[in-house]
């Protein structure tokens, strides 16, 4: 081999490695090509709803399973952390992963009975779920504040150093999204992501491949519950108030569709759907108001078009079109 | 190797097996046959658990797995594939053959998602088998195709790849060779005498009569959910129940 094809060899087989290295150095110096509150409050909330997506999308993209109610698990996340550093006065750290564990749990007593159903049902169902929870947040008014929010809430710290403004949380937060986009990358390239993928495919197929696909999903589950729930931590210590509408079941619906643009069964396409989604309405003042038009149209336009989603469902579709004009080459030589 | 006693399944009332016994010896590759609607779908997903028999039980080394779940049938070493493909079209062929090794197990999601340094050697370790696998069926210069690229022929053999790479003890072949022209039929044919060779029980659903009467040692005949007949393949040919339930009753008159 030349020194050039080695080059590519190596590119070729450290692909994933080289990109999350490249993402890593251009999350590092954002800060200071802008310092702008503006942009990087945007890009801090990408990066908490890119938590959220990631989980959701091995849900739905891999393990092939819907969920419009994973806004009630991002809501536990935030409300249990604020009741539990304001009321209890537990470190934000430790109700942060109390919370994890708990919502973990939650995840599990629903998800046992709930994966019996799939398709419509399911979605009925999480949606159903995420209707509850905001009925509770809104209702329970001695304990989450009732329509007016939960004020107070303070920053995250480490020490006596509070991350408190918009440079410092943007290391903070994207720190714990590539940590939460390494775990799904090193899960999907694995041999239980195989069986997710599997899962998602087929499920006789995937069962008689060994697959234990009852367990599978409601793993993958508890697994996204618990990103929706460290993503909702984050959120409300960020902000430090939470508000009862900020986890209704058209968050929940959003968090789907941010899936459904990034494209299902793609971890990098989770942060682009978040990504999306979380900058068109700060592009269009317009958008508040019609906003579930557009939601609902996007949807319908990408799923008729590319069932794949957007993002993968153009790549794959490119990646067939080479493959098959290559073996058209290869036969006419 | 694989033993069936009476078994039975209903449907609604509606009889789809009625005490079918069946022995699948070891090492032999064993062709069931009969017309359409006998029941021999039926009783491969018994076998593997897709649909659970009424009645009865089914011997695998011994052991009765009439109430285990597919995933569990398929650790115990029972592969298969399908009448209708399905290989999964998103991923590549080489990820297609990387699920027959599924049934291995071996890592928790936790332990997955830290990437381990142990789960990268045997990553590399199921790979090279999975590569060893698509190399058996000739299809090493398509591992990184996506499936749904592939012609249909290939599709089967991706399907053949995947449920052998396991190591299975039996493996069931539902209609391996249905839709493919007479070139592949006979290469197909050539690799199930190679993995005979090699020692693999087979229990081959086929209605392709020339490749089952070349190459099964033992046929075993369905006709509406009945086990009619069972012998080597020229007993079963010259059985007149075998020609009745295929060519209807013989006229007396004729």
């Amino acid at each position: 081999m030349t020194s050039k094809q080695k080059l590519f060899y190596f590119i070729s087989l450290h692909r994933t490695g080289l990109t999350v290295a490249l993402f890593c150095v251009f999350i590092l110096l954002l800060p200071l090509v802008t310092d702008n509150p503006y942009t990087l409050g945007v890009t801090n909330l990408i990066a908490i709803h890119a938590i959220v997506v990631l989980g959701l999308n091995l849900f739905i993209g891999y393990a092939g399973q819907i969920s419009l109610g994973h806004a009630a698990f991002f809501g536990l996340g935030a409300y249990g952390s604020a009741i539990a550093t304001v009321n209890y006065e537990l470190s934000p750290w430790l109700a942060m992963l109390l919370l994890a564990f708990i919502v973990a749990f939650v995840a599990l007593l629903i998800g046992v009975p709930a994966l019996r159903l799939s398709g419509h049902y399911l979605a009925m169902a999480t949606l159903g779920l995420n209707f509850v929870f905001h009925i509770i947040a809104l209702q329970w008014d001695s304990l989450t504040g009732g329509p007016s929010g939960f004020a107070g809430i303070q920053p995250l710290s480490i020490g006596e150093f509070e991350f408190y403004d918009e440079v410092r949380l943007h290391y903070l937060i994207w720190i714990i999204t590539l940590i939460c986009l390494l775990l799904s990358l090193n899960l999907v390239r694995s041999g239980v992501g195989r069986g997710m993928a599997a899962l998602a495919g087929d499920q006789t197929a995937a069962a008689a491949l060994g697959v234990d696909t009852a367990r599978t999903k409601i793993k993958v589950f508890v697994l996204s519950a618990v990103f929706a729930s460290i993503a909702g931590s984050l959120f409300a210590h960020t902000y430090m108030f939470v508000s009862p509408d900020t986890f209704n079941i058209f968050k929940g619906t959003e968090f789907a569709i941010m899936v459904v643009i990034g494209g299902m069964g793609s971890v990098w396409g989770s942060l682009l759907g978040a990504a999306f989604l979380t900058i068109l309405p700060e592009w269009m003042d317009a958008f508040e108001t019609y906003k579930d038009f557009v939601h609902g149209g996007i949807l319908v336009l990408v799923l008729i078009f590319l069932p794949q989603g957007l993002i993968t469902g153009l790549v794959e579709n490119i990646k067939i079109r080479l493959t098959l004009r290559r073996q058209k080459n290869a036969a006419s030589e | 190797m694989l033993r069936l006693n009476n078994v039975s399944k209903n449907f609604g009332g509606l009889p789809a097996l009625s005490n079918v016994s069946v022995e699948v010896p070891e090492g032999k590759l064993t062709a069931l046959i009969g017309p359409n609607g006998a029941g021999k779908s039926t009783l491969i997903n018994c076998i593997t658990g897709v649909i659970p028999p009424s009645e009865g039980e089914i011997l695998f080394r011994g052991e009765n797995i009439a109430a285990m779940p597919p995933h569990l049938i398929r650790r115990s070493g029972i592969a298969r594939t399908f009448q209708n493909l399905k290989t999964f079209p998103r991923l590549t062929v080489l990820d297609n053959v990387l699920t027959g090794l599924s049934c291995e197990g071996g890592s928790s999601m936790l332990m997955a998602m830290l990437r381990l340094p142990y789960l990268r050697t045997r990553e590399r370790q199921l790979k090279l088998r999975a590569l060893e696998a698509l190399d058996r069926f000739s299809l090493s210069g398509k591992a990184k195709w996506p499936a749904t690229a592939l012609p249909y022929g290939d599709k089967k053999r991706v399907e053949l790849a995947r449920a052998t790479v396991g190591n299975p003890h039996l493996l069931l072949l539902d209609e391996p060779v249905a839709g493919l022209n007479a070139d592949e039929t006979a290469a197909v044919g050539e690799q199930l005498k190679r993995l005979r060779s090699e020692g693999l029980t087979m229990l081959l659903v086929e209605h392709d009569m020339d490749l089952v009467m070349t190459i099964a040692d033992q046929v075993v005949v369905l006709d509406s959910g009945k086990c009619i007949a069972s012998g080597t393949p020229d007993e079963v040919r010259r059985n007149p129940l075998v020609l009745e339930a295929y060519l209807g009753k013989m006229d007396a008159t004729a």
